[in-house]
């Protein structure tokens, strides 16, 4: 057996009270993908930021190829053969390609040497890789997919061996991210070695060859993938049995509570962003908008939510909807029954540094019932709080803590039990399990299909396409403003909406599929 | 987990940092040849001993109680005004119009029109620049301080082409009659035997400013519009999705601030002057920030500070008037003070920060 590729052994890491990563031994065979797989919180990044000479270890020992290494900084970690692709990339946006590979590691105070020298090793990269880009097109012009190539590029011109992914797929389309992981199997082929830090239990299951699990900074488990299933590796980081599908009758739709009409969106920059939709959401029923992000999802939910101005038709319960001005803010939306569950719950759901107390009446604290004169009831909503957060299971249980002390999915729990217990006739809802753990995911899925079989409309948004297709009743993919197509959840899958999302409405040679049992798998996350 | 008790953050660290300060004072009084025990007991003796002394820190604290509240509201809407010195100017104006045009019968009611009019007018010069930033964007920071310039010179036009009495030299308006008289502390607490507050012009005004910490802590922490005001300066864009509106809490927000800055007029125009002078705000409205920021935009803070500020304003003339300290170095003080209460909170800060975590470890 060959030295590992890279061996952590006994790594510790505390910011302050918190133990970030507890005695953590990994050890990855050179020329295998290796996942890392955990909740939210779990340790993953820390660990990633001590091998990349972001952070220093408290203790613990790092050796590549069978080397004792030092790493201080990123520069060492470089030197070691290490890259990294972050998840939010870092290219200059108004550079080439080839100014951004060179930036850094330019040879000399002249560029032409280095720039013409980048040029032959990029042609040579990307013919061994498959690798191909524009070495001349500037950063801004190239898809999200291509600027992760520039990534893996920057980091194989530096003589990376070992590669860390941060969550790759996040941004790409399904086909973006097929290609990406052909990529990465490419690179497997020729001996690299790769690190994958996803959420998406699928990924790990797919393409790695072996998976740790990390849970509350320790390494519960590494096994072989081919060894373990996704229910299993679900237990392992949560630490009990996961229920990993949605639990749900056949909706019963009834009459019409949403209706828009043409509805165009043009945002701060003058770019317009939803490019007249049409949509109807009835009760009783949750409408799920696939769609990679940054189509005009986020901004079709602003325009409804009463935050962004819009142009066309929206009928709420069969009364018109002001779409600019006064009469179109928050407080009116909310007047007229809609409830709307963020996208960003930290930017705009919640106020970080209010107590729990404060934010559960957060939008409607013109209610009369928490007015208490001149003043806002300010023991009467404690109190409230306090039991809307055992309904809801926010732990701790404790309305004092600021917002910002809970964890993602806490923080979701709090904006869920604020916005379902209105009552509303809409529930508008965005990425409700983004950045959430997994025993949370189950909990508010749960509680948004509660609500439908109420005979509530819902709206969903999601980037996650599993979880569209496991939440929703019928789909509707959105692109580039436009929507591009409508399927019913159940008779579709994510080739179909993949090829959507992506604006080819010609989904005849993958339709039809059974997709549906798959497909019922839900989505499974815990970033950072 | 928050990373110390709540009592260090709001004790401890305005105390390290107050140490701090005299600390480095001390060593400048030393450089320049004087004793700075010898300093700071004549400090105390002249502010905090004698019933007179204490009659003008309370004064100076006053003003200083309006303009740090001023502040302070605006803060909690991520305003920074810094147009308190401007507002209060202009509140002086509103002040003398009060007094000189309308026929009080007695002081009480005087003191009342004369809050309104310095309200109305303070909050009426921090209405611009609020419009400008809610509707325009302009900079609040930048066009507070222009307006203080401009407020200037318009008292300035006002006393000299306006309000002075034919024939007088100074450009000041003419004495408020005698019904608006405002009830001095001497005047309130002097008893038949012995003479409190002998000529200190600490007057009733001082507690109306203590009713502004009570109003301005419950209307931040108790109203709907408080709620607003704090959820809005905490996150924009979170207060846009609850259909807070952006441009009707910053004009709120400043005319609030506007109007408390404008109420230290009564202080000084009415309970001292009994007249509108040029330079009657002395620089108070920037005094205010440092007392919003080492008060923590809280009412509590504010009155505590204004204290500190009045004592350090009282003894610094006591000691400009005994020994030969220069008034400047007074001046160095205050700005010792400010540098380590506000500017510096940090370096005091994470020091304090990491020995409770490292505590609260070891206790664990």
């Amino acid at each position: 057996m060959t030295a590992p590729a890279i061996e952590l052994k006994g790594i510790s890491k505390a910011f302050g009270p918190v133990q970030a990563n507890k005695d953590i031994s990994i050890s990855v065979q050179p020329g295998t993908i290796h996942g890392i797989i955990g909740e939210n919180g779990a340790g993953k990044s820390t660990l990633m930021s001590i091998l990349y000479g972001f952070y220093k270890a408290d203790a613990g020992e790092i050796f590549i190829k069978g080397q004792k290494t030092l790493i201080p900084d990123s520069q060492a970690a470089i030197r070691a053969g290490i890259g990294m692709v972050f998840q939010h990339f870092k290219l200059v946006e108004n550079f080439t390609v080839l100014e951004n590979i060179i930036l850094g590691a330019e040879h000399g105070a002249m560029l032409n040497s280095s720039l013409s020298n980048a040029r032959k090793e990029l042609k040579h990269l990307a013919e061994e890789y498959g690798l191909n880009v524009d070495p001349d097109e500037v950063i801004e012009n190239l898809s999200v997919g291509h600027q992760q190539r520039v990534e893996i590029l920057k980091a194989l011109y530096r003589k990376a061996e070992i590669l860390i992914l941060d969550e790759p797929t996040g941004v790409l389309t399904p086909a973006e991210a097929d290609q990406l992981f052909r990529i990465l199997d490419r690179l497997r082929e020729e001996g690299k070695t790769i690190i994958l830090i996803t959420h998406k239990l699928r990924e790990i299951m797919e393409f790695t060859d072996t998976v740790s699990v990390m849970r509350r900074g320790e390494m519960t488990a590494t096994v072989k993938t081919s060894e373990t299933s996704p229910e299993h590796l679900a237990e392992l980081m949560v630490g009990r049995k996961v229920l990993l599908r949605v639990d749900k009758k056949p909706a019963e739709p009834s009459e019409t509570v949403l209706d828009i009409k043409g509805l165009r969106v043009v945002d701060e920059a003058g770019v317009e962003r939803v490019k007249g939709i049409d949509l109807t959401v009835r009760a009783g029923e949750i409408v799920g908008i696939a769609g990679v992000a940054g189509n005009g999802q986020s901004e079709l939910l602003e325009v409804l939510g009463g935050f962004a101005d819009g142009t066309g038709e929206i009928t709420m319960n069969g009364t018109a909807l002001p779409l600019t001005g006064h009469g179109a803010d928050g407080q009116a939306r909310r007047a007229a029954g809609i409830s709307h569950v963020p996208e960003d719950r930290q930017r705009e759901g919640l106020i970080m540094e209010f107590a729990a107390w404060e934010n559960t009446v957060f939008g409607y604290h013109h209610s009369p019932e928490i007015q208490n004169g001149i003043l806002m009831d300010n023991n009467g909503i404690y109190t409230e709080a306090e039991a809307k957060m055992q309904r809801f299971d926010v732990r701790p249980p404790d309305p004092k803590l600021a917002a910002k002390n809970f964890s993602g999915g806490n923080q979701q729990k709090i904006v869920l039990a604020r916005e379902i217990e209105r009552n509303p006739d809409l529930l508008l809802i965005g990425q409700p399990t983004r950045g959430v753990d997994i025993g949370a995911i189950e909990f508010i899925h749960q509680q948004v299909v509660n609500l439908r079989d109420q005979g509530k409309a819902i709206l969903l948004v999601s980037v996650e396409l599993e979880e569209i297709l496991s939440l929703a009743d019928r789909v509707v993919v959105m692109f580039d403003g436009h929507i591009t197509g409508e399927r019913v959840a159940s008779q579709t899958n994510e080739k179909e909406l993949g090829l959507l999302m992506a604006g080819i409405t010609d989904t005849s040679a993958v339709a039809n599929g059974n997709g549906g049992n798959e497909n019922s798998t839900q989505e499974v996350h815990a970033d950072g | 987990m928050d990373k110390m008790p709540k009592w260090a953050d709001i004790v401890l660290i305005p105390l390290i940092s107050l140490f701090l300060a005299a600390f480095f004072s001390a060593l400048v009084i030393l450089a320049i040849g004087e004793n700075p025990i010898a300093a700071l007991k004549l400090m105390v003796d002249g502010a905090l001993m004698r019933s007179a002394g204490w009659g003008y820190t309370l004064y100076y604290a006053t003003n200083f109680i309006f303009t740090g509240l001023a502040v302070s509201v605006a803060f909690h809407a991520r305003l920074f005004n810094i147009g308190g010195e401007g507002q209060a100017m202009l509140g002086g104006l509103g002040v003398a119009l009060a007094c000189l045009y309308i026929d009080w019968p007695h002081w009480s009611l005087a003191i009342l029109g004369a809050s309104v009019g310095a309200a109305c007018f303070g909050a009426l010069w921090a209405l611009i620049p609020a419009y400008l930033q809610a509707k325009r964007g302009s900079h609040i920071v930048i066009t507070t301080i222009m307006f203080n310039f401009i407020a200037a010179a318009i008292l300035n036009y006002v006393l000299v082409e306006l309000l002075r009495p034919v024939g007088a030299m100074d450009p000041a308006s003419a004495k408020f009659p005698e019904a608006v008289h405002l009830p001095t502390f001497q005047d309130m607490f002097s008893t038949e035997g012995s003479k409190l507050f002998r000529g200190a012009p600490a007057n009733v005004t001082f507690f109306l400013a203590l009713l502004a910490c009570l109003v301005v802590w419950v209307l931040i922490w108790k109203t709907r519009l408080g709620y607003e005001i704090r959820a809005f300066g905490e996150s924009e864009t979170a207060a846009k999705y609850a259909g807070i509106s952006p441009v009707r809490i910053t004009v709120i927000a400043m005319l609030i601030s506007g109007a408390l800055a404008g109420m230290m007029s009564v202080n000084t125009t009415m309970g001292e002057s009994e007249r509108l002078i040029l330079n009657s705000t002395e620089g108070a409205g920037f005094i205010g920030i440092a007392v919003a920021l080492m008060g923590r935009n809280h009412p509590f803070g504010v009155l505590l500070a204004a204290i500190l500020f009045g004592f350090l304003y009282q003894g610094g003339a006591e000691l400009a008037l005994w020994t030969s300290i220069p008034r400047e170095l007074i001046v160095v003080i205050q700005a010792l003070v400010i540098l380590f209460t506000g500017a510096l909170d940090n370096m005091v800060r994470e020091p304090l920060e990491k020995l409770f975590i490292a505590m609260r470890r070891r206790n664990a």
